[in-house]
């Protein structure tokens, strides 16, 4: 009998074991801790139910609401046929959960085979155009004002080395946290008790303290689709300059949907972090849906990552495509969640610029700030831009 | 005589009914392995679908202490943990030094002794209790920020506190952990992994009819019928704040106080600010939609009365 139960015992801590690694291939992050938990919790509940099992191993396996769905197909599939376990160890699950998986990276690829594709293009054609590399000021006067499309594959790269080292100055607002400052003007009161009473309480030492700065959060939300391409990929690396240089950053790209692509900025290399952000972006379709994209960022975004004071920068040239969602209401409730609601547009470079579009027309009215967005002068005034309008200087 | 917890999960179930809270098997399972195996349990969910009222369910029925922490945005050690009574501490060294000077260490012992101490709520549930260890509800942890998380991570890991002046403080035995999050701002994996998840969806109509009847029980059932298709039928919409169960069961008694027998266009639109609290939302339900949610409520109304006959 106790054999058996011993036995018994082991088959199923493994069976476990098997089944979070199997998740954790589909991509929940479960470590070891979870599964010998999950062992105990099995005990704990008893086998008779199947779905007691479920709840168990639910509660220590899922920690996100978007994992429910994964766990619940793992679950069904991992635990109603038994021989499907042999196969199952060694499949990739990842491959049977997400079948657009594989499609997204080959778009993903045939994208930069695009971009790449336009480089060369430009390259060849704009041989004898180039900008005779002499260094020194003059040089990089005339890349500022060169325009992104025209640029050819040395000038792009050279723009990348001037974006990457560009200065970032930082908009930084107040907290609520205050921390010992010998120039802080209200008296922190358990520090002075504990400093009087190594004079044993005769003579007051008072301490001070201030409040913390932390710098305020930028959201970039990106218009990637197929009028924007040109223009998009250095911005992108802007947004990736940003991130790597003050924490409170959160990028999103759209075409036809919206997509969150913050974590992949965290990659030092930008290159890389771009492409594997573009890899992961499920949107080749290749249209424009400013509305439906800024919809999304209201109802599922806006209230979880913009706190207080945040600055939005939507780089779109306002070309919508769809007439579904009221664009003019949603741009009105973006610039009503946000502290400044700044667009860029590319097509600001044209100087005869009216605003004719329907796109235009429906967000103009609800941005605080409208510039230019095709060569290295607006990006540098525009990081001059988000330096300033913090609500006060914090003090030296 | 402390109350014993439950032993399976079917008496998880009997503890939930008995303090009126109207939940499935699945929160039973996951509150009774969190009890039995003393790990937090970690509520997420939409605003108002009764994660707070899960804590106030399991005080009461298990006739324990319930100590709450609101969590804020700069929420600190001094208002979450301890805090020295520094003007009773002044007042201390003053009128020792006038009966005469005295040794600093007993001065010292004297001042941060625990009659200074003015203990905030995640000290006192680590402190005994005659009746068993009592309930910490950790409210809206999403409203506070990360190094808040970061301590609170420490804390439930050995449920202990150093106070540099004063010692250890260590619990006998643990609190009852319940976390709470509306899910504002995503919370830390480290501490999630440490609790027993759980994600509180909307209720499904059956349920909801018997929260009401629970909760609101001198609603007829027509009308309380008729509250929770219109409900339900709202939440479906694209709305920016979908109405949870608190504002079902407001709305409810709204009715009942106005006298009415059952829901008709003039009722919903004086009480409509009741389920809803967003001006977009508003707009977007008592324009056009009103009279489609109606009529297919209605609809569901029309064909009871003649199954009946």
């Amino acid at each position: 009998m106790k054999s058996n139960g011993g036995r018994h015992q082991g088959k199923l801590a493994s069976n476990i074991m098997h089944f979070g690694r199997a998740l954790r291939q589909a991509g929940l992050p479960i470590g070891t801790g979870q599964v010998i938990d999950a062992v105990e919790a099995a005990t704990h509940t008893g086998l008779r139910s199947r779905e007691d099992l479920y709840w168990a191993l639910h509660g220590l396996f899922v920690s996100r609401p978007e994992q429910r769905m994964i766990f619940e197909q793992g679950f069904h599939l991992f635990w109603r046929r038994p021989e499907l376990l042999e196969r199952l160890r060694h499949i990739d699950l990842s491959s049977i959960y997400l079948p657009q998986n594989t499609e997204s990276s080959k778009a993903g690829s045939r994208r930069l085979g695009e971009a790449m594709a336009i480089a060369h293009v430009v390259m060849d054609q704009k041989q004898p155009d180039k900008v005779d590399n002499q260094g020194g000021a003059s040089y990089r006067e005339v890349l500022g004002k060169r325009d992104f499309d025209k640029m050819g594959v040395d000038e792009i790269a050279e723009a990348k080395r001037v974006i990457k080292n560009m200065p970032l100055p930082v908009a930084e607002r107040p907290t609520r946290r205050y921390k010992l400052n010998r120039r802080g003007v209200v008296i922190d009161a358990q520090a002075s008790i504990r400093a009087s009473l190594r004079g044993g309480g005769d003579i007051m030492q008072l301490r001070f303290r201030r409040r913390r700065w932390r710098p305020s959060t930028v959201v970039m939300i990106c218009d990637i689709s197929g009028s924007m391409s040109r223009y998009s990929r250095l911005l992108l690396h802007f947004a990736h300059a940003l991130a790597n240089h003050r924490a409170q950053v959160h990028a999103f790209v759209f075409g036809t949907r919206l997509t969150n692509i913050t974590r992949y900025l965290r990659q030092s290399d930008p290159d890389v972090a771009l492409e594997n952000a573009l890899e992961a972006v499920d949107d080749w379709s290749g249209g424009t849906r400013i509305g439906a994209s800024l919809h999304c960022f209201n109802h599922e975004w806006s209230r979880r990552i913009l706190g207080e004071g945040a600055t939005i920068v939507l780089i779109t040239d306002g070309l919508e495509r769809d007439v579904g969602i009221k664009l003019s209401t949603e741009m009105e409730r973006l610039q009503k969640s946000c502290r400044r609601l700044i667009w860029l547009n590319p097509l600001l470079r044209y100087a005869g610029f009216e605003a004719k579009s329907y796109g235009v027309r429906a967000m103009l009215p609800h941005v605080d700030d409208f510039r230019p967005a095709h060569n290295l002068e607006s990006i540098a005034s525009l990081s001059h831009v988000l330096s300033e309008g913090s609500p006060a200087v914090p003090p030296k | 005589m402390t109350l014993p917890l439950p032993a399976n999960i079917d008496e998880c179930i009997t503890l939930l009914r008995k303090g009126n809270y109207v939940g499935d098997r699945s929160l039973a399972t996951t509150l009774f392995l969190s009890l039995k195996m003393g790990r937090p349990v970690f509520l997420e969910g939409e605003a108002g679908v009764g994660k707070t009222e899960i804590a106030n369910v399991v005080a009461n029925v298990l006739d324990r202490s319930l100590i709450r922490l609101q969590c804020y945005e700069g929420l600190d050690v001094a208002s979450a943990v301890y805090e020295w009574n520094y003007q009773r501490q002044m007042i201390e060294i003053r009128l020792t030094e006038s009966h005469g000077s005295v040794a600093q260490e007993e001065l010292e012992e004297n001042i941060f002794s625990e009659k200074f101490l003015i203990k905030r709520p995640l000290l006192r549930s680590l402190e005994p209790d005659t009746r068993g260890p009592p309930v910490l509800l950790i409210d809206e942890l999403d409203r506070s920020d990360e190094p808040f998380e970061a301590y609170l991570l420490e804390l439930l890991g050995n449920f202990q506190i150093t106070i540099p002046e004063f010692g250890t403080v260590r619990a006998d035995e643990p609190p009852i952990v319940i976390i709470t999050s509306n899910r504002t701002r995503e919370i830390h994996d480290a501490l999630k992994r440490r609790c027993f998840y759980f994600w509180l969806d909307y209720p499904d109509a059956a349920r909801e009819r018997d929260i009401l009847a629970l909760k609101a029980p001198e609603l007829s059932d027509g009308l309380s019928a008729q509250v929770v298709a219109f409900v339900h039928e709202v939440r479906k919409k694209d709305l920016f704040k979908k109405p949870g169960i608190a504002e079902t069961i407001d709305w409810a008694k709204s009715l009942h106080t106005l006298d009415r027998l059952e829901l008709d266009r003039e009722s919903i639109e004086s009480t409509i600010g009741i389920l809803l609290k967003y001006q977009d939302d508003i707009a977007l339900i008592k324009g056009s939609e009103l009279g489609n949610i109606l009529s297919s409520i209605g609809a569901e109304r029309k064909i009871s009365p003649s199954a009946d006959s």
